[in-house]
């Protein structure tokens, strides 16, 4: 636990967490896939206050329709809305189950280099069998071939951004030297079903480690620096809070808000003539924002942050925006990032200090 | 040449399109002058696509290596290395540019197009259509440790892959039929029922099934760009690539010679000569006067070519470590131990190194040149020096003989590098209408004058254009 004020997350894919969202957006469908849609998004929520915005994402198209909704690849989305923000927390979602981690790494640290210092990265899964055949890639089979990949591939990113030392660029002018090559390490990474050598081909990010979101069924606590936990109580939430050994704890909530035009029911019963709501097993609030706020303030005593998931990106961020953050704020109850800190440093994340370079010293003295 | 009536040339109003290569690797970035600026600072990335945005530039490019650059097992420590990977920097560009078209250099060996495709596409969408795909490829397993698969690939498959690969990733841009898109709230689905086409293939390098995720974007889909020189190369962009970036834009006969191949081998394909755009990757000196422009090119050239990078590319053609020598004295006595290098660092590919140490020697001995001095006049000779006007009758010759279509400009100085050529050389050209004055639409397709994506039409217009 950080303290008694909140991180709050947003999820901010397609149109909102109802799979029908899009019936009710406040754009023509085809605008979700436009460039103004994509930053306009970004922006209202960093304006609100949140610490971190995530972006979702697959091989595959999302939900389970037959006739997909379009779904922008999270990293570019993340990357485009970096360049479009100055403050917030951007955490794309990428799995690792059949993406090559070389790639991955350098991604990924490319948005830590283009947000200077805010971007985090949500591990997920491709857990559906179609996705090793979009790929061409042998089958994943099942949680613990997942979990090994998760685990292999976390390891192999977070290697490879400490692959090289913060000032391993020198430009010695006097030695005709660019780099410090002292300063660059092999990886040499040999897992159960692939080895990777490294260096990174990029530098290492500003944040020196990505901030890194994940299930703790699913990535070790080891290698998470916040675990994302569910339940569908306070109580099951807050004993998934303790559970999770990780260094910060974000809940999933899912919300409908009242808004001025319809109540939060309503507009849940009119999305369920096209399509359910799966439950899944998350703390689901559906209501007046003030209830939202009560919560909220509940849930701050088991966890460090909480990510919400609207029910309609274009109804609930606004009512989020100018009732519930206000609130959470007026109590000190929501901690606000600042302009030009890292999201580590928002978290109260330490910048860790570079494997390679900590053993190289060690070596040394010894 | 003679000077004979500017009308009568074989193509007399064709005009310069120009692209910018961030180049990120390379001793030809000189890191080492005061306004020397970062490689990875997103603001170094800004300033040169809005720069050459100002300047009306077709397209940003970046480049891609997915190994850390090696010379003798050990990482290669003279140039400026670490860059971002180029889909994730673009689609970062894309918010803070409004026309220039964003190119990425991906290799088609380590992807896979479900994976590629998608993140091209995304950057498609996210620029309304300024995307392009540089496609490259690779064999080698010093690559391929890297990667999950390793080197798996031989050389003579890369091709292969490349255009089975462009055939998948074509095939995934095209699987939304136009208008697949709802209309409105009302609409029986997101994506109206049976208008989004399922992509099977299997093939020797792909056995893949996936339902494509993104409509069209403005341009149809990225334009595709090649680079490879080889007989191979050029057929496969003969075959697929709307641009040619190519090594051939610095000698006149040599640029001609190679358009007027691509112009053979297009016909060969069965498409039309004027479907490809040669855009020859060129370093542009300017100076007020030709006096000024030689002794700034002299300058330049002692900065990219440092006493250790001129041991270092003189050492991989004698096949001995010359580190430590005085790179300012005479060549080294001995002769070389190895007959062929592989061309890499900067270095001229040779075959046969004792007749070209013997030529060295011979025209330092004539010259008084010292080693690094040698390094620089007989190393390959790269792109353009002169003032604006002299510059611009001379590109005038090599457009409108149809030896070129443009130039990519490769800086040699970042994030300033291109301020002279958009500041001085743009306005000569615009001068002689040899420069458009506006961008010609919001596409990159567009900029370049290209017809729609070869896949979206019919068989007819293929052949006759």
């Amino acid at each position: 636990m950080s303290g008694p004020a909140l991180h709050l997350a947003v999820e901010i894919d397609g149109d909102g967490a109802h799979p029908a969202a899009w019936r009710r957006a406040a754009h023509a469908p085809d605008r979700l896939l436009s460039p103004r849609r994509v930053a306009g998004l970004a922006t209202t929520a960093e304006n609100a206050g949140f610490t971190l915005i995530t972006l979702d994402d697959g091989v595959l198209p999302p939900g389970t329709a037959a006739d997909p909704v379009g779904r922008i690849g999270a990293v570019e989305r993340a990357a485009f809305v970096a360049a479009s923000t100055s403050t917030i927390g951007i955490a794309p979602v990428v799995a690792v189950t059949y993406a090559e981690p070389f790639h991955v790494s350098g991604q990924l640290a490319s948005l830590d280099h283009i947000s200077a210092g805010r971007a985090g990265w949500v591990v997920a899964q491709e857990e559906h069998p179609d996705a090793a055949r979009a790929w061409g890639r042998p089958l994943v089979a099942d949680a613990d071939a997942r979990a090994r990949e998760s685990r292999d591939g976390v390891q192999v990113v977070r290697a490879l951004w400490d692959s090289w030392e913060d000032d391993a660029v020198v430009r010695s002018v006097a030695t005709s030297r660019y780099l410090d090559r002292e300063r660059l390490y092999y990886i040499d990474f040999t897992g159960d079903t692939y080895a990777v050598k490294g260096p990174a081909i990029v530098p290492r990010p500003p944040q020196g480690q990505l901030v890194v979101l994940g299930r703790p069924a699913e990535v070790p606590a080891g290698q998470l620096d916040v675990a994302l936990v569910e339940g569908r109580d306070l109580a099951s939430v807050g004993a998934a809070a303790t559970a999770a050994a990780a260094p910060r704890v974000f809940a999933e909530v899912e919300v409908a808000l009242d808004t001025p035009d319809a109540s939060a029911a309503e507009r849940v019963a009119d999305l369920e003539r096209h399509a359910p709501w799966t439950d899944r097993g998350r703390l689901r609030h559906i209501g007046p924002a003030a209830q939202l706020v009560s919560l909220l303030g509940e849930l701050s005593r088991y966890v460090d942050g909480v990510r919400l998931r609207p029910l309609v990106l274009d109804e609930d961020l606004p009512v989020l925006s100018r009732l519930v953050l206000p609130a959470l704020s007026e109590r000190r109850l929501v901690a606000r990032p600042l302009p030009g800190t890292s999201l580590r440093s928002t978290l109260g994340l330490e910048r860790p200090a570079n494997r390679f370079a900590a053993a190289a010293v060690q070596e040394e003295t010894r | 040449m003679t000077r004979t009536d500017p009308l009568d040339v074989p193509r007399p109003h064709a005009q310069l399109h120009f692209g910018v290569f961030f180049q990120g690797v390379n001793h030809w970035t000189i890191w080492s002058a005061p306004d020397s600026g970062s490689q990875i600072d997103p603001a170094s990335f800004r300033r040169v696509a809005q720069t050459a945005e100002r300047g009306l530039f077709d397209a940003f490019f970046l480049g891609e290596g997915l190994r850390l650059r090696e010379v003798d097992g050990r990482i290669h420590d003279l140039d400026v290395a670490g860059r971002p990977d180029a889909v994730t920097q673009l689609a970062a560009l894309a918010a803070v540019t409004r026309r220039i078209g964003l190119v990425s250099t991906s290799n088609s060996t380590f992807n896979e197009p479900a994976d590629l495709a998608r993140r091209l596409s995304g950057l498609d969408l996210l620029s309304e259509g300024r995307a392009g795909w540089n496609v490259v490829t690779t064999d080698n397993a010093w690559t391929g440790a890297n990667f999950r698969r390793g080197g798996y690939l031989d050389h003579a498959d890369r091709y292969r892959r490349a255009e089975e690969f462009l055939a998948v990733a074509r095939a995934l841009w095209d699987g939304w039929e136009d208008g697949a898109v709802a209309g409105s709230a009302d609409a029986t689905a997101w994506s109206a029922p049976g208008a989004v086409h399922r992509v099977r293939h299997r093939g020797p390098q792909f056995d893949v099934d996936l339902a494509p995720t993104l409509p069209r974007s403005a341009q149809g889909h990225p334009v595709i760009f090649q680079a490879g020189d080889s007989g191979e190369g050029r057929d496969f962009a003969a075959r697929n690539a709307d641009v040619i970036f190519s090594a051939h834009g610095s000698d006149f006969d040599d640029a001609l010679a190679f358009a007027e191949d691509i112009r053979r081998r297009l016909r060969a394909a069965g498409r039309p000569e004027d479907d490809l755009r040669i855009l020859p990757g060129t370093e542009i000196i300017i100076g007020a006067t030709e006096e000024e422009a030689e002794e700034k090119k002299r300058w330049i050239r002692l900065q990219q070519v440092t006493p250790a990078t001129a041991l270092g590319i003189a050492g991989l053609l004698w096949g001995i470590d010359l580190s430590g020598r005085d790179a300012d004295g005479p060549l080294p006595k001995e002769d070389p131990v190895v007959a062929e290098n592989d061309g890499s660092f900067g270095a001229r590919r040779v075959t046969d190194a004792r007749t070209v140490v013997a030529e060295w020697r011979a025209r330092a001995e004539a010259h008084g040149w010292s080693l690094r001095e040698t390094v620089i006049a007989l190393g390959p000779q790269r792109g353009h020096v002169g003032t604006p006007s002299g510059l611009a009758d001379k590109f005038a010759r090599f457009v409108r003989h149809g030896a070129v279509d443009g130039f990519n400009v490769t800086p040699y100085l970042i994030p300033d590098g291109l301020d002279d050529i958009v500041d001085l050389l743009v306005p000569e050209l615009q001068e002689r209408g040899l420069y458009p004055t506006e961008y010609a639409g919001t596409t990159l397709r567009e900029h370049l004058g290209l017809r729609e994506p070869l896949t979206h039409r019919s068989a007819p217009e293929r052949q006759a254009g």
